[in-house]
């Protein structure tokens, strides 16, 4: 029997049942819809973490103190990081273009009658550079202001809105905790990065944050960037070794410090929005398994009804077989049909959330044809069970069927 | 012979008892004969039409048909037997409600994987007078097309017997005597008919009759 002929007359059996064929497609409708706008949440989310991360700048190792191990229990940082490890590091480690020492910590910062916590951000000249910043107006500080303590600040874009709101804050001066600042210049905005939103902060030179608003002589974080082209590893063991042997650590010593380069922070972070897009697509599965159930009962109410159908094709001479696959291709039609409007629903729902919600969405080649094949094999594998049932039934007996 | 059995036999258990529905049948149809196998209900009858019908297997015995032995054979083989070699007539018609009446007498032959199906569906369908009606379904037809639709079914892969069950039963009289003699006309030009019914009258248009009594032929001919 022609495979066309069968697929006709199955298309002609859907239409006859139109409410029913639709609901047998519904489950897989929403099955499908979901897979695909949860896969496509997971990939939004994966391009944006990564996004985030490439845009803290290239080459970058960011070094920080060990946590405080307490009886087994590590909590808080140790404060072994000093201005002179940053220029140890930046003296004598091979591979090194620049770096800048960081102290920071959250402040009140007040201009006239505004005043907001935000985060106020020690560092060197080379930070802008090292971290892609752009100074939308204004200037940064110079070695100058950075030896002598500066009392100068280059605002984030979203503080010196809040502050300042139309007014020009150029020149201005601005008070952090106890101690007046001028503001030298106003960053171009990043955008939320998520764990941290680089326009709402405070940069100061990291000498006066250090000295005059957080009173420490550590520092929080140094951000290392390697010249171009050099191997990231060995940079990383060059800066291990200069700060093992400044802080005498015995060989066999845990450091009390850690380097992160940007490899590893990208692979921990794609790994992440893996592990996320797999939970949500997980879930999603769980209804297309549904609405593969729904097919199956559906198809398991036509068999008994065209059960005298059934005994007059196989009077005429149909197969077995045939009869299976008239019943599967009905199945495989319900479940591809359902696919194919899933993923429509799929895409609008991915469309949907990207332009009325934070997250983005990227609906993937890939996830549509996995949606289309997993949804064809649900039609396979929940269709087979009813198309057996019909293809094995007794000629005589399904001929008597009333 | 068209159709020979020797010593055919089926027995059904129902629940305690035993029934021996065919207890040894000896039966012999030439080709271009038209036979009626008649009998009352619980005879065997069905059974037998069963059997002839390749629909179902002796448990003992053996049934040649058109020189082949059929009487042990798979269920798909079976099918393949009754789309060559055997045309239905059903009492209640049996066609496809969804197809039209062409596509109703097309699918034995798109099931035999023949691919001048629609030629000869048409042909079929001219013979038993319906040429004008090719494209209307079962349900714009009335009873006594729709049993022509099924006669031209019945033909259409040129079978070796042509085997109607009750073929008449829902019909009125006059659109009965007009389907028995279309029947008639299609044995005088040399199909072997078989008709099974237990209705008297219907069973005097056949030259031969056959009848069945507690699962053994009691042969009046």
């Amino acid at each position: 029997m022609l495979v066309w002929t069968t697929v006709k007359a199955a298309m002609r059996s859907l239409f006859a049942n139109k409410l029913r064929s639709f609901l047998a497609m519904l489950g897989i409708i929403i099955g499908v819809g979901a897979v695909i706008s949860m896969l496509a949440l997971g990939a939004g989310a994966r391009k944006q973490i990564l996004g985030r991360v490439t845009s803290m700048g290239t080459n970058l190792l960011i070094v920080r103190p060990g946590s405080n191990p307490m009886g087994g229990v590590r909590s808080g940082s140790m404060e072994t990081l000093r201005l002179e490890d940053a220029q140890a590091i930046l003296r004598k480690v091979e591979g090194v273009w620049q770096l800048s020492p960081l102290a920071m910590g959250r402040a009140q910062v007040t201009y006239t009658n505004q005043n907001t916590n935000t985060t106020v951000m020690g560092a060197a000249g080379t930070y802008f550079s090292i971290r892609s910043f752009e100074i939308e107006k204004g200037r940064p500080f110079t070695s100058v202001e950075e030896e002598r303590s500066g009392r100068v600040a280059v605002l984030g874009s979203s503080v010196a809105e809040l502050l300042f709101g139309k007014q020009d804050p150029l020149g201005e001066k601005i008070r952090v905790k106890t101690v007046n600042f001028k503001v030298i210049g106003v960053l171009k905005s990043k955008g939320d990065q998520g764990w941290f939103n680089p326009d709402d902060m405070v940069l100061t030179p990291h000498s006066t944050a250090m000295a005059l608003v957080f009173g420490q002589i550590h520092l929080n974080e140094i951000d290392v960037q390697a010249r171009e082209g050099a191997d990231l590893k060995e940079v990383e063991t060059g800066i291990e070794e200069v700060l093992r042997a400044r802080h005498r650590l015995r060989p066999g010593e845990e450091n009390d410090f850690f380097v992160r380069n940007q490899a590893e922070i990208l692979e921990m972070a794609s790994s992440f929005s893996r592990t996320f897009t797999i939970l949500l697509g997980g879930i999603a599965s769980i209804s297309l398994l549904v609405g593969g159930i729904g097919i199956m009962n559906i198809m398991l109410v036509t068999v008994t009804e065209r059960t005298r159908e059934i005994g007059v094709r196989k009077a005429i001479g149909a197969r077995n077989k045939d009869i299976l696959r008239q019943f599967l291709i009905e199945s495989l039609l319900i479940s591809g049909m359902g696919g194919i409007f899933g993923i429509g629903l799929g895409i609008a729902a991915a469309l949907a959330i990207g332009a009325f919600s934070e997250f983005q969405t990227v609906v993937s080649l890939g996830s549509v044809a996995l949606a289309l094949l997993v949804s064809a094999s649900v039609g396979v594998f929940f269709g087979l069970y009813p198309a057996r049932r019909a293809a094995r039934m007794n000629p005589i007996e399904a001929l008597r069927y009333e | 012979m068209m159709l020979e059995t020797r010593g055919l036999k089926k027995t059904y258990i129902l629940g305690e008892t035993t029934v021996h529905a065919l207890d040894g049948v000896d039966v012999d149809i030439a080709e271009g004969e038209m036979a009626a196998i008649t009998g009352p209900s619980g005879s065997g009858k069905s059974t037998l039409m069963h059997i002839l019908g390749c629909l179902d297997t002796p448990d003992e015995g053996t049934y040649i048909l058109a020189g082949e032995d059929v009487s042990r054979l798979s269920g798909d083989q079976l099918a393949s037997i009754r789309n060559r070699r055997i045309g239905f007539v059903f009492q209640s018609f049996n066609l496809l409600p969804r197809l039209s009446a062409l596509e109703n007498v097309e699918l034995p032959l798109l099931y035999g994987g023949r691919k001048d199906a629609r030629g000869a569906a048409e042909n079929a369908l001219a013979t038993v007078g319906l040429g004008d009606r090719m494209g209307h379904l079962p349900a714009q037809l009335s009873g006594g097309q729709r049993q022509r639709v099924a006669i031209a079914r019945a033909i259409v892969t040129d079978p070796a017997i042509l085997l109607a069950d009750e073929p008449t039963g829902n019909l009125d009289s006059v659109t009965g005597r007009e389907i028995l003699a279309l029947l008639g006309r299609l044995n005088s030009q040399g199909r072997t008919v078989i008709l099974v019914t237990h209705d008297p009258s219907v069973a005097a248009s056949c030259s031969r009759q056959i009848r069945i009594r507690d699962g053994r032929v009691a042969e009046g001919d």
